[in-house]
């Protein structure tokens, strides 16, 4: 028996074979899929948690940001780990019992802003955006989108036990609102 | 044997067509770019399996395993130097391919997609770097990629959720280290692999861009250009092999590649991408707020659009001169901003947080090491080791809680100077012979150094100083001088270890003399209790357990009671936690860990 025509693999035959070797091919990528996309199904605990960080007679009333480590409970894929150093935050003391916290890390890009006490001001040592004692972006060619991010500070703790709580929380970084991680 | 072997392989003429391949002109110096870039790739994956080794991904294991390599390790240092400076060399391999191909035309068709195989390795080099950068788990790893993967957010629409699938969650972590480890070892340099066979089979299927005028008759590849290829890749390694020596050769510095303190979310780190990713990190400071896409996705992905389309702008002599043009303003482009973000770090802050990251980071890999030398890596990571280090903690928890009024040698134990004047004593080399001699001297006790700026200084002790011990005989003097040395080793510093075990006699004399002779027991109590003695106790003075109940409760009747100076009760208020304490009260004792055991003596 012989061929009268080579075969093509554009003619319905060659289409179908070829079409089921790409979808065996696939077969191992399907496999992974899904933890590969694992970490968009997790919730992320985008409310934060209220930690406490000092007691009230921890700040002075100086006006001058002290900066604090946040130490909570951490979950870390399959550790987790009880009252460890996650994170840090600036408090400053603005009058008998209230006090403002920000975040340290830049809305840019996450770096760890510093506070200046020379200039009374913080700023980002990577990409030099500046902002002042209130969270506010001081300098306009700053490249952070918006200002220091401010977290929560829980008003009737502070009030009734002088204990400073604040709500840690992380929030997306590059964007001109304030969203949540 | 051989004919066997070509029979059922065909291994001959495999390698008869590798070898002699025409040269149009003959071999030269300028071809030898490809083959150094492909040399050095295999020098990655080589080096890269046996890192593999010991090499451990995960946040706990990650910088100890890298450690450990580095420093215990057979040859670990120089495997992951040659690892490190041959990425590094790529980079500029890489340039200078992408300037031959671009200078002689060798993008021209038929050579397009060649071409673009060629952008595609350059991207997934620079890929392997920026993934490669974190897997260390150092503080410059951490932050320059935290950077990075928060840029990612900018991607509209879908940045948030390819920044969560890049960290493997929200947040850093394992996952982290493992999807990067997973894109360093596998998936890059898969892609890159295909990519290559495909770069190289399009480059025998085309043959080379000869530079023309042709100079010297065809040749072939073996063994002319085969030679020239290989001294090229000689001097590649002559290079990494520098650079990975040079801090042997001229005695300076880590041996080897950096690696700095481990990642640590509470410690600030300036920031910086390696040097050939600088350009990128300086452009970013050129875009306010929300024009900073334009910095982050936008130029740059025109810019590799532009390098795409250099074919077809090429077709043409004068769009080639525009591509040579490009090309020029891009290296010149990149060249000063590079320099910019170099020049703009070159000030005084910058350097010292350098330096403490250096000090830092030698100070770890001393704890690091097997004990006696060290203490060993606990379970939970070296970050574990430097965060019990007083030597590390105690500066800053001093400057952050201590420093508004106390000086530590005239500045906060960091060495920064504050702006106000002190408000209390300076306590370096707190209760030493020295620091009493001159705490209890006309010249010292009222000074800035003492109570000086303190509400004390009109008090009963300072009033003493200067009306009484300024009185002494000779006789009082000495025996006041052995009561000094008698309370001062009651804090039992280590520095004062040996000293105290010498003048055993001594000391117990001072005690003496300390009780019933120089005058102190009329106001402190020493060894007795009588609650009409309201000056802090001098039982067990300046030790350990006597500084953390002074800093926990300076209101205790013990020490000033109701006349305490404005001084926190820092544990009492819960200001500060018991291990803060305990770390700040062992560094101004100069209690850490050294090797070998009894330290500064």
């Amino acid at each position: 028996m012989t061929r009268n025509n080579s075969p093509s693999i554009s003619d319905r035959r060659g289409f179908f074979a070829a079409g089921l070797a790409a979808l065996t091919g696939l077969f191992p990528l399907l496999a992974g899929l899904g933890v590969l996309l694992d970490p968009l199904r997790r919730k992320s605990n985008e409310a934060g948690r209220l930690v406490r960080i000092a007691s009230l007679s921890a700040l002075p009333d100086d006006g001058v940001p002290r900066r604090f480590d946040v130490i909570t409970d951490q979950v870390n894929a399959w550790n987790h780990r009880a009252n460890v150093p996650v994170g840090a935050v600036y408090l400053r003391r603005t009058g008998e019992f209230s006090v403002e916290a920000f975040s340290v890390n830049c809305p840019h890009a996450g770096c760890f802003v510093e506070y200046r006490r020379a200039k009374h001001n913080y700023l980002c040592p990577c990409h030099n955006s500046e902002f002042g004692i209130d969270g506010s972006i001081q300098d306009p060619s700053s490249p952070s989108p918006r200002g220091l991010d401010a977290l929560e500070v829980d008003a009737e703790k502070l009030r009734q036990e002088q204990e400073i709580w604040i709500r840690y929380q992380k929030f997306q970084a590059g964007k001109p609102e304030k969203l949540a991680i | 044997m051989l004919k066997w072997i070509e029979e059922r392989t065909g291994l001959g003429t495999l390698l008869r067509g590798a070898l002699f391949e025409n040269i149009p002109g003959g071999a030269r110096w300028r071809y030898v770019w490809g083959s150094t870039l492909t040399f050095t790739f295999f020098v990655q994956i080589i080096t890269g399996i046996f890192l593999w080794m010991a090499y451990n991904p995960s946040t706990q294991t990650a910088w100890e395993s890298v450690y450990y390599i580095q420093n215990e390790m057979t040859l670990g240092w120089l495997l992951r130097a040659v690892h490190h400076y041959t990425a590094n060399a790529m980079i500029v391999l890489l340039a200078l391919h992408l300037m031959q191909v671009v200078i002689d035309g060798a993008y021209r068709a038929p050579r397009e997609v060649n071409f673009w195989f060629g952008i595609g390795l350059l991207m997934l080099v620079l890929a392997l770097s920026l993934t490669g950068y974190l897997l260390p788990w150092d503080q410059k790893g951490y932050w320059a990629t935290k950077v990075t993967t928060s840029l990612m957010n900018q991607i509209p629409g879908v940045g948030k959720e390819v920044e969560q699938l890049a960290i493997g969650g929200s947040e850093y972590g394992h996952h982290t280290l493992s999807r990067f480890f997973a894109l360093h070892a596998g998936v890059l340099p898969g892609a890159m692999i295909a990519l290559i066979v495909g770069h190289v089979y399009l480059f025998r299927r085309h043959g080379i861009t000869a530079k023309k005028p042709l100079r010297k008759p065809d040749g072939w590849f073996w063994p002319d250009q085969f030679l020239k290829d290989t001294v090229a890749c000689l001097a590649v390694i002559a290079v990494v092999l520098y650079l990975s020596l040079d801090t042997w050769i001229w005695g300076q510095g880590e041996l080897g590649a950096p690696l700095g303190a481990p990642a640590d979310p509470t410690q600030p780190f300036d920031a910086r991408p390696e040097w050939y990713f600088l350009f990128l990190f300086q452009l970013l400071k050129y875009f306010p707020g929300e024009l900073e896409i334009y910095g982050t996705l936008v130029i740059p992905g025109a810019v590799v659009l532009l390098i795409g389309l250099m074919p077809f702008i090429g077709r043409w002599q004068l769009g080639h001169r525009f591509n040579l043009a490009v090309l020029f303003a891009l290296l010149l482009g990149v060249g000063a901003l590079t320099s910019l973000a170099i020049y703009e770090d070159s000030n005084p802050q910058y350097a010292k947080n350098l330096q403490q990251a250096r000090e830092t980071a030698a100070r770890v890999k001393v704890l690091a090491q097997a004990p006696p030398e060290g203490q060993g890596i606990p379970a939970q990571g070296a970050l574990e080791l430097l965060r019990n280090d007083s030597l590390t903690q105690g500066p800053k928890i001093f400057a952050e809680h201590c420093a508004s009024c106390h000086r530590y040698d005239g500045h906060d134990g960091l060495g920064n100077e504050p702006e106000e004047a002190p408000s209390a004593a300076d306590l370096a080399g707190f209760a030493s012979r020295d620091w009493l001699s001159r705490l209890v001297s006309v010249e010292h006790i009222a000074t800035d150094k003492f109570f000086g700026n303190t509400e004390f200084k009109e008090g009963k002790m300072v009033s003493f100083v200067q009306r009484k011990v300024a009185n002494f005989d000779e006789a009082e003097k000495d025996q006041l001088s052995k009561a000094l040395i008698a309370l001062s080793a009651e804090a039992q510093l280590p520095a004062q270890r040996t000293m105290d075990r010498n003048d055993a006699e001594t000391i117990e004399a001072g005690k003496n003399h300390l009780l019933d002779d120089v005058g102190c027991a009329d106001c402190h109590q020493f060894h007795f209790e009588d609650e009409d003695l309201t000056a802090p106790d001098l039982t067990g003075y300046g030790s350990k357990s006597w500084l953390v109940d002074m800093i926990g409760d300076p209101e205790h009747r013990r020490f000033y009671g109701d006349k305490n100076d404005r001084m926190p009760s820092f544990l009492r208020d819960g200001i500060l936690t018991d291990r803060a304490v305990d770390l700040v009260a062992d560094w101004l004792r100069n209690d850490w860990f050294e090797p070998g055991g009894d330290l500064a003596q």
